[in-house]
């Protein structure tokens, strides 16, 4: 999902974002930490390589037998109780989810962590139904309380301070000021226990589904997600139809390697494994597996960037990106940002706003040699940034220019002239006088170079001169 | 060895230096340099804008000159350069004759730090340079080409030079081609970010071998001008000196 709040350019959200000093500083010291912690994590794994090519294989084969483990999943999760339904984009899952909950009656409805729910917009759908979603994990309850969107896969509300979150619990609660963290978790502890009494209807998402024996995974480290899957009468899982691995043991491998790359954790404190409802027994009455779809068989039909559907949401590469951890997450205006959400998001959304998310980065690839499922995602980034150039996305200047540039580069005629007509004229183009303004027009390149940057000026002779006139000696 | 020079457009234009030093080092490690003028560009500000057709154009023109070139290797001043001439070959449909074509050049083209240390085996090039100097790891460099021990063994070797590490992992200077200039503002806070971590280490000089970082940091030194700001140089220039 984008944001419809923010400006559709990124450049504007940007901007927005390095203008908030405390902000960037708290995005930066976090995914810094995090990096740090995960690199510790990770020399305690001398097979980590190993790790990830195993990982890699297990997620492409099952993209590539997506329909067969899905069907064994559905199968499976039926026959220990579990009803399981197929939504073919965010309002099917919406409506379904809605038609679920009804029957739960009145009573508290509590969510537990999920980008899925975020991608759809859950929270806003049900509330528009009159509906109260309550958001249990302490992160998203922070952003929920102050109506933003999660600016991280893992940790939705790293882009604020403790102050920050002091603010908005005086601001929304109307308590007493303090940013003390244990303080502040046991406000929010205290409302979210009266909820957890009264639940009647629980929300959570999946981090992972065995085929084999039609359970889900979920992984957290505070518990409300197993408090929100196990008190209320009815539970509703809504899971990404990508999230499956065959066999439960392959969750041995999953279990360790996720909070490893995404938090530095050996293991997160909680997991839980949910398989099917058993009625005679505590927990709810009634299990719902919503899988969603929503662009991801349309990304699946294209075996190039499949790929990017072996992400298990780790969130590695968001800590790692350079042009995340200068502008975080919701500089890219869209639920997943970062890395992945460049080459997701244009598989989930349409238009300018989507197709312009894979030229948010610099091609660095940091982002590839840390993501454990080992997605190549400058690729993927180039190949949407070659189809964004095909859909007619792209400024007709950069394409002028582009068509012009390849017309100079293709002749060595054209471009020695080139180079010389540059040497003549970037004195007037680069001096501070008024022609050289009006040479730099707000629209031009150079302009954005210079503003920060001083430019490099033309050699006297070019290499190529120096080398004909034999004035390369060694 | 017989090397041609793929000097790059930008060490053509704007660093002719950086491309004259690449030739004299060469030549003291023993090659016989040549040069073809009809070279331009390698096409990489297009293929990484997602301009295919004009990359490919531009890359085809690059191909058929180093094609038809007798030497043994095409040696190459900057990793970005570099890899883009090994990614060249997915430019062109399998049974294109220029795939096969870009694949031979491919696999004949070397970053010029890797071309010394692994190729030659070469690390003493006997030069002077007094001054703590400290590498930048140029992105392409380091993660597609595996540059990283290369430069810094050349660097150990050099006469009066100390060769200090920057903190953490290698982070982006935030150029990235047309990035540079459709986000100025992220790309400059990118390399503020890594100018910070470089110059933690009280560097003479920051040393690398990718033209498009240096364009980069020494714009940003250059505007700032800074007192005592640390000099940019291409590691060619630092080899080159005596
Ligand atoms: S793309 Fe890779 S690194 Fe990024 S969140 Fe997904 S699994 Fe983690």
């Amino acid at each position: 999902m984008l944001d419809p709040a923010q400006s559709p350019e990124f450049r504007a959200r940007a901007l927005t974002a390095l203008a908030n000093k405390n902000q960037s500083a708290a995005v930066a010291r976090a995914t810094s930490t995090i990096s740090d912690r995960r690199d510790l994590a990770l020399e305690e794994v001398p097979e980590w390589q190993e790790w990830r090519e195993r990982a890699r294989l297990i997620k492409a084969h099952v993209l590539e037998n997506l329909d067969t483990y899905l069907e064994q999943f559905e199968s499976n999760a039926k026959r220990r109780g579990v009803t399981v339904h197929w939504a073919r984009n965010a309002q099917e899952a919406i409506d379904l989810i809605f038609d679920i909950g009804k029957r739960a009656g009145s009573g508290a409805i509590v969510k537990a962590k999920s980008m899925a729910t975020e991608e759809i917009g859950l929270n806003h759908a049900l509330e528009a139904k009159g509906w109260e979603p309550l958001e249990t994990d302490l992160g998203e309850r922070i952003l929920q309380l102050d109506g933003q969107m999660p600016s991280h896969i893992v940790a939705p509300a790293l882009h604020l301070s403790r102050d920050d979150v002091a603010d908005i619990f005086v601001r929304e609660l109307g308590v007493d000021r303090t940013n003390d963290p244990s303080e502040l978790t046991a406000i929010a502890r205290r409302v979210l226990r009266t909820s957890f009494a009264k639940a009647a209807l629980g929300i959570s998402g999946a981090n992972f589904g065995v085929a084999e024996t039609g359970s889900i995974l979920v992984l957290e480290n505070e518990g409300n997600i197993r408090l929100s899957t196990s008190l209320p009468k009815i539970h509703i899982s809504l899971m990404g139809i990508e999230k499956l691995v065959p066999r439960f043991e392959d969750l041995a491998l999953y279990l360790r390697l996720l909070p490893r790359s995404g938090t530095g954790q050996r293991l997160t404190v909680y997991q839980s494994m949910i398989t099917g409802v058993d009625p005679s027994q505590e927990g709810p009455e009634e299990m719902h597996i919503v899988l969603l779809d929503n662009g991801r068989s349309g990304l699946l039909a294209q075996p190039d960037d499949r790929q990017t559907l072996q992400c298990i949401r780790c969130g590695a590469c968001q800590n790692v990106c350079p042009v995340y951890r200068a502008v975080g997450g919701h500089a890219y205006g869209a639920v997943y940002g970062g890395p992945i959400g460049a080459i997701l998001t244009p598989h989930l959304s349409d238009g300018p706003q989507a197709a312009e998310l894979p030229y948010a980065s610099s091609l660095c690839a940091a982002c590839r040699d840390v993501c454990p499922v080992k997605i190549d995602i400058p690729k993927s980034l180039l190949r949407l940034r070659a189809k964004a150039v095909k859909d007619g996305h792209r400024g007709r200047l950069e394409k002028v220019g582009f068509r012009a540039w390849a017309r100079t580069m293709e002749r060595q005629g054209r471009y020695e002239r080139a180079m010389r007509s540059g040497r003549m004229f970037q004195g007037v183009v680069l001096s501070d006088g008024a022609a050289g303004k009006v040479a730099r027009s707000p629209m031009t390149p150079l302009k954005a170079w210079m503003t920060e940057r001083a430019p490099r000026r033309l050699a006297k002779k070019s290499f190529r001169e120096l080398w004909k006139e034999g004035l390369i000696d060694g | 060895m017989k090397v041609s020079l793929f000097v790059t457009c930008l060490v053509d234009g704007f660093w002719p230096d950086v491309g004259e030093s690449a030739v004299k080092v060469l030549r003291r490690a023993g090659c016989e340099v040549s040069f073809d003028p009809r070279q331009t560009c390698c096409g990489q500000p297009a293929y990484n804008t997602g301009y295919t057709d004009e990359a490919r154009r531009v890359a085809a023109v690059m191909i058929d000159v180093f094609a038809e070139d007798p030497a043994e290797a095409i040696v190459v001043p900057s990793g970005s350069c570099a890899a883009m001439i090994h990614h060249a070959p997915r430019l062109f449909e399998e049974g294109d004759p220029r795939r096969a074509k870009a694949e031979s050049v491919a696999a004949r083209t070397h970053e010029f730090s890797s071309f010394l240390v692994d190729t030659l085996q070469v690390v003493d090039l006997d030069a002077k340079f007094s001054g703590r100097a400290v590498w930048h790891d140029a992105c392409h460099g380091l993660r597609e080409l595996g540059v990283k021990d290369q430069p810094r063994a050349l660097l150990r070797k050099v006469d009066g030079l100390e060769l200090v590490e920057a903190k953490g992992e290698p982070t982006c200077c935030g150029f990235g081609g047309t990035f540079s200039v459709k986000q100025p503002e992220v790309s400059v806070a990118m390399l503020d970010t890594r100018m910070a971590v470089l110059e933690e280490t009280a560097p003479d000089v920051i040393v690398s071998s990718d033209v498009s970082c240096l364009m980069q940091i020494d714009g940003r030194v250059t505007k700032e001008a800074k007192p005592g700001a640390p000099r940019i140089m291409h590691l060619a220039e630092v080899l080159a000196s005596r």
